[in-house]
């Protein structure tokens, strides 16, 4: 009675901060670094009309007037300009801050994408075994040989000329997600069929079979919340991936359309302008990247430790 | 010591096989888009031409001033008012060893001639063209044609049994993406032969010899082989010529001229082009295919299209997108081009104010959407001035679509007439201004998408092509031109200059036409 009530009281966010997560959290520096510029690109990203001092999407804003301007703190900067305009007048701050929005949105996107279809073949295929697992087993190998962004360009190589240009503009971004979730699923698929494996022997779901649950209902309810571990490590690292796939590609200039551009758009523009000594253009998106990926990507390291209790 | 002896050994090796290779001389080369064909008549456009009169020769030639000098013609006269004659050189074979005689000339001229060839325009004066002998031809046309000569200096003699034998006696259909042997084989009388084909990627000449040019035109090159490459990215490009992977660079990036210039054994040769980039609109219609207006036209208001006119910043793009290289236009030809004159370039005041009221007044306050179709590999910084009109049509309301392909793409669009705004850039190999109204402003015009058509600008036209006068035809060119400037059918927008980037060991003279000739190239 006593501990069911204390449990209670101490609610959700209690329990948080007492797990082992949160300890390991608060005694890496890095990690809290991380996680405190991961969270300001999220909100960066999702108030960006609100951030942004201009919105460089709208081409009745522009000025090209006022193209190639350098920061406001170098010789020929302007105030109202922070980090520079790029060739066309657009701000540059600006433009990150819409950039970052669409290369998270590609990411997360996709990694959800690819989540699903691996998990749900990983799990069934660990759980039903026999032939179907063999067969999607067979198949993730196949891909897994070829890399993902092969797969991503041949995806969308193929969109391009299977529809006309202007459809294919709307929804290129739709492809790009489509392209970068579908070559990703593999990684999923063995991690779950893998954990599966060792779950499906354990005595709770040999119990769960005895009393005649559905099988679906046993994968869904017992076996998956006890997969999910590696699978979040996975999915934030996959993160930092997808997002640096979306960029090669839109970086390729397959990716999506220059009229809305990710960061990998606007290196590849700033890119034409470096030897003309105009590297503000290409450089802030440039460490803008480096910084989004470089945070997802530590705190997914510091995940897979934090859960992985052998390195405990 | 041993390892010494070995290095030695390379050295001593390395020393032979350059000495061995000190005659033959490769110049390799990039621009940023390649040739859309190497079929001689099937696409007029300025790289395809490039690299087809490296190939192929005409009748007459251009030299370094652009001056005629007799190409595989040796003179040329009028005999009767409407009918020149030529006297073709002799002993000239193609590439393939055939001979050169009239058959060939004749053929190649009925080619030219034919409904798929795209260089009818430069000889539609032209009603028969006949052997009178194995090495005189006569070409007879409607009128008295007083500029016949320039017109043929861009038609390409082909082979007629060559053509015959891999059936190639009609252009290829570009338009209609036809694919025949002539579109990667060659066999042309010119100063270079081809060995090489591979369209997007590499193409290979090598040096033809026994041209029957070497002694008697200005040529007189010491490059044995010419690798051409087109790189689309204009960075790469640029590093390209900086880490001299090629020595020679048609159209630097504008921004990277100084880094160019500045490089040690790297130099900049720079020329006004006669070459005007515009945009067209397509007024022929009764509705635009891609645009929110529905049931009208919205480019048939010369209000509107005086508004749009009056929104382009000219001078912006050409101190911002063009650093400097550019002229603000007033008409769509350049100087050099005769009736050319300073009064008709004059531009109307840029008014944005007053472009948003003649916008109202013709019944669109808020302004329309609409698509531009763009190149953004054929022109200097053309996606960049697209982009840019987009932002400054959007101030006066006009919502911009902007639609910018590789030209093999755009072009193609452009002849299936499936534009209804679009830009385009018009160079003037004849130096006259009747090529462009023959291509551009008659109603018959094969590159004229804006459905532009005018009576009076049509009469003129076929009237200058037999007007022997100079001086009356010239009045009809001022008065073509005040028809066609008043219609603002054409937004012009500016006259290029060309910069060619090279390295400084290369001699090749820079041509108003930005088409090297590689015959007179000199290489360190």
């Amino acid at each position: 009675m006593s501990i069911d009530s204390d449990s209670g009281a101490k609610g959700l966010l209690g329990r948080a901060l007492d797990s082992d997560l949160w300890f390991s959290f608060t005694r890496s520096p890095v990690v809290m670094v991380a996680a405190v510029v991961t969270l300001l690109y999220f909100l960066a990203a999702i108030f960006a009309p609100l951030v942004a001092p201009q919105n460089p999407f709208d081409p009745a804003s522009l000025s090209l007037g006022d193209s190639f301007t350098a920061p406001a703190w170098t010789e020929y900067g302007m105030p109202e300009y922070l980090l520079g305009t790029d060739d066309q007048g657009r701000d540059i701050l600006s433009t990150l801050i819409y950039g970052a929005r669409i290369s998270l949105l590609v990411g997360f996107a996709a990694v959800i994408l690819s989540a699903v279809i691996g998990i749900s073949l990983g799990v069934t295929a660990g759980y039903v075994g026999g032939g179907f697992e063999s067969v999607v087993m067979r198949v993730a190998d196949v891909q897994l040989t070829v890399p993902g962004i092969l797969v991503a360009l041949m995806i969308d190589g193929v969109a391009r000329t299977a529809m006309p240009r202007e459809l294919h503009d709307q929804i290129a971004i739709y492809v790009v997600i489509f392209a970068i979730g579908v070559s990703d699923w593999p990684q999923y698929a063995r991690v779950t069929r893998g954990a599966t494996m060792v779950e499906k022997s354990r005595e709770y779901v040999q119990a769960a079979k005895v009393i005649g649950i559905h099988p679906l209902l046993i994968m869904l309810r017992h076996i998956l919340p006890n997969v999910m571990g590696p699978v979040l490590v996975l999915a934030t690292i996959g993160l930092a991936l997808a997002i640096i796939a979306e960029a090669t590609l839109s970086f390729l200039g397959v990716g999506v359309p220059p009229t809305t551009p990710s960061l990998g758009t606007l290196i590849r523009v700033g890119n034409n302008f470096l030897f003309s000594g105009e590297w503000w253009i290409t450089f802030f998106p440039c460490l803008a990247l480096i910084g989004l990926v470089l945070s997802v990507n530590l705190l997914g390291d510091w995940l897979r430790d934090a859960l992985n209790p052998r390195l405990r | 010591m041993k390892t010494l002896a070995y290095a030695l050994g390379i050295g001593v090796a390395l020393a032979t096989a350059v000495s061995g290779a000190a005659d033959a001389k490769t110049l390799r080369w990039a621009s940023q888009g390649d040739a859309l064909t190497l079929d001689p008549h099937a696409q007029n456009e300025g790289p395809t031409s490039t690299m087809n009169s490296q190939i192929y020769d005409a009748l007459i030639l251009r030299d370094k001033d652009l001056k005629k000098i007799p190409g595989l013609a040796v003179s040329w006269a009028p005999v009767e008012p409407t009918v020149w004659e030529f006297k073709l050189r002799e002993g000239v074979t193609f590439h393939g060893g055939q001979p050169f005689n009239a058959d060939d000339v004749v053929f190649s001229f009925e080619r030219a001639l034919s409904e798929t060839s795209d260089f009818k325009n430069y000889i539609n004066s032209v009603s028969e063209i006949r052997k009178v002998d194995d090495y005189t031809v006569q070409i007879v046309t409607d009128g008295p044609n007083p500029i016949l000569p320039d017109q043929i200096t861009s038609i390409r003699i082909m082979d007629q049994e060559w053509s015959q034998e891999h059936g190639v006696e009609k252009p290829q259909d570009y338009a209609g993406e036809q694919e025949t042997y002539a579109v990667r084989n060659t066999n042309g009388t010119g100063p270079f032969i081809l060995e090489k084909r591979d369209p997007g990627i590499e193409t290979v000449l090598k040096v033809n010899d026994g041209w029957w040019g070497w002694d008697v035109t200005d040529a007189k090159t010491n490059v044995t082989e010419v690798v051409y490459k087109p790189i689309a990215n204009p960075a790469t490009r640029v590093a390209a010529l900086l880490s001299r992977e090629v020595d020679f660079v048609l159209d630097p990036p504008l921004q990277d001229l100084k880094r160019i210039e500045s490089t040690p054994n790297l130099k900049v040769q720079q020329i006004n082009q006669i070459r005007t980039i515009f945009f067209g609109l397509d007024l022929g219609r009764d509705e635009l295919r891609n645009s929110d207006v529905t049931g009208k036209n919205p480019f048939q208001d010369p209000k509107v299209r005086e508004a749009m006119y009056r929104a382009i910043d000219i001078e912006t793009i050409q101190r911002k997108t063009m650093r400097g290289l550019s002229f603000p236009a007033g008409i769509i030809t350049s100087p050099g081009v005769n009736g050319y004159t300073e009064a008709l370039d004059e531009r109307m005041a840029f008014d944005p104010d007053q472009a948003k009221a003649l916008l109202a007044e013709a019944g669109y306050p808020d302004g329309f959407g609409v698509q531009l179709d763009c190149p953004n590999d054929r022109y200097n910084n053309d996606e960049a001035i697209c982009q840019a009109t987009v932002g400054m049509l959007a101030k006066i309301g006009i919502k911009v679509n902007l639609n910018a392909t590789p030209k093999s793409i755009h072009f193609k669009s452009l002849q299936n007439k499936e534009s209804d705004f679009y830009m385009l850039g018009w160079g003037v190999p004849t130096l006259d201004s009747h090529y462009v109204f023959s291509y551009l402003a008659a109603s018959e015009g094969s590159w004229n998408f804006t459905g532009f058509s005018d009576a009076r600008l049509d009469e003129l036209t076929k009237a200058m092509e037999v007007e022997t006068d100079a001086a009356k035809r010239d009045a009809m060119i001022a008065e073509a031109w005040d028809i066609l400037k008043a219609s603002n059918a054409y937004l012009p927008l500016h006259h290029q200059v060309i910069a060619w980037g090279m390295s400084d060991g290369l001699e090749l003279p820079i041509v108003p036409n930005d088409s090297p000739s590689f015959r007179m190239a000199q290489m360190r």
